[in-house]
């Protein structure tokens, strides 16, 4: 499992704008890099980026090979309901990872 | 004389400023990273170590909070078991049993900034030890000693031009306040060891090998020029 770092509001009241924060460790590694000895290490990058809330998806990013290691995303959503957001990166070699939290809106 | 006993505590502060961390002649944005310890790359690795602490290490040690608060702040330090000063990564290596993390691998990067973060806030504060007085004098020498194609020394760049610009970058005064640190360059975590290899190939000149002694004499020299800045690990830079 990739170390994940998250700042979500656990609390929240109807209408507030929350800024969600996402820091990922993942190598990003381009494919088109040679190594000392003129190798070329193979590409693994992250491919894609899911968030939804209660179910529906409020935001979706597909990463390129030029995205700096350990991407850092930032985005906003308004909390209307009480619901799980659920993050889910997936990318090369197999990468998925989900993480959940639950937003509780008063 | 009463009235200038007063007046000397404000001229302290004064001249502690002259000496500027690496983080203070940061863009904005980079200082606003490695504050925030939510999107300071730097804090993925700390994580890492504190895994890695709870398998392996608070067996012996506990709470880290309280077993390892300063500890980084006095490294390097006198290593009775090989008669010679040890770095703090080189301490972490050195007493768990195999198998030993080698040097710049993930692990010891990742536990290293686990121990340092520990003494974040903390003054760097180099031990009172004799027997380190002759590591650091060859530190000294080899701070000041011209090197590389380029014929320059550290001294050159971190104490005569500090503050004025190398091509894209400004030169610090290479104070080692917050390794292991997140380095963008580098796109992931580093140790100070590796930052002095880079600034030896920058004059193209050989760098010595990782683990070597020098870099444990250099250390100590940079330590005690920093003595009372407050550790940032894990720091992050340009
Ligand atoms: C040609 C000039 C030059 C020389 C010579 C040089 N450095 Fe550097 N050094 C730099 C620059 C420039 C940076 C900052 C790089 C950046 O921010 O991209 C740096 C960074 C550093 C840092 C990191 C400071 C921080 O805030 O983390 C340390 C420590 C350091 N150098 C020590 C040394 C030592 C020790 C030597 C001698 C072995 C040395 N340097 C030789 C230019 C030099
Ligand atoms: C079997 C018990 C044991 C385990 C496990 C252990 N240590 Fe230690 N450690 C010690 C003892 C005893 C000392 C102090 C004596 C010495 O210097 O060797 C020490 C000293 C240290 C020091 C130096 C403290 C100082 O004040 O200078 C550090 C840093 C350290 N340990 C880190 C770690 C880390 C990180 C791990 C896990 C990878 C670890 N230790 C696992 C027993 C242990």
């Amino acid at each position: 499992m990739a170390r994940v770092l998250l700042n979500i509001p656990a609390r929240a009241y109807p209408g507030d704008i929350l800024v969600i924060r996402t820091l990922i460790q993942h190598v990003m590694e381009t494919g088109y890099r040679p190594d000392a000895d003129g190798v070329v290490a193979p590409r693994d990058i992250l491919r894609r980026f899911t968030c939804t809330y209660d179910g529906e998806v409020v935001m979706e990013a597909d990463f390129s090979p030029a995205i700096a290691a350990n991407p850092y995303l930032t985005f906003t959503l308004t909390a209307t309901r009480t619901g799980t957001i659920t993050l889910r990166w997936q990318g090369d070699n197999g990468f998925d990872q989900t993480e959940t939290r639950e937003l509780v809106v008063v | 004389m009463r009235f200038l006993l007063a007046l000397l505590p404000l001229c302290l502060p004064a001249a502690a400023a002259e000496r500027r961390s690496g983080f203070d002649d940061m863009a904005p944005q980079t200082q606003a990273m490695q504050r925030d310890d939510s999107a300071n790359p730097g804090m993925l690795w700390v994580l890492e170590g504190e895994a890695l602490w709870a398998r392996g290490c608070a067996s012996c040690h506990g709470d880290a909070a309280l077993s390892m608060r300063g500890v980084a702040a006095r490294y390097p330090a006198w290593d009775a078991a090989t008669g010679a000063p040890i770095d703090l990564a080189g301490r972490i290596a050195q007493h768990q049993g195999a198998p030993r993390l080698a040097r710049e691998s993930q692990g010891l990067l990742a536990l290293t900034a686990f121990v340092a973060h520990q003494s974040r806030g903390l003054p760097i504060n180099p031990p009172e030890d004799a027997r380190l007085a002759p590591a650091r004098a060859r530190g000294a020498a080899l701070y000041t000693q011209r090197r590389g194609q380029l014929d320059l020394s550290c001294a050159q760049c971190h104490d005569d031009h500090a503050g004025r610009r190398l091509a894209g970058s400004t030169i610090p005064q290479a104070h080692p306040t917050g390794y292991p640190l997140y380095r963008l360059e580098w796109q992931g975590l580093g140790s100070l060891q590796r930052r002095l290899r880079g600034c030896m190939t920058g004059v193209r000149a050989e760098p010595f090998a990782y683990g070597a002694a020098e870099y444990v004499e250099i250390e100590l020299f940079l330590a005690r020029r920093a003595a009372g800045m407050a550790l940032e690990t894990p720091a992050v830079r340009p």
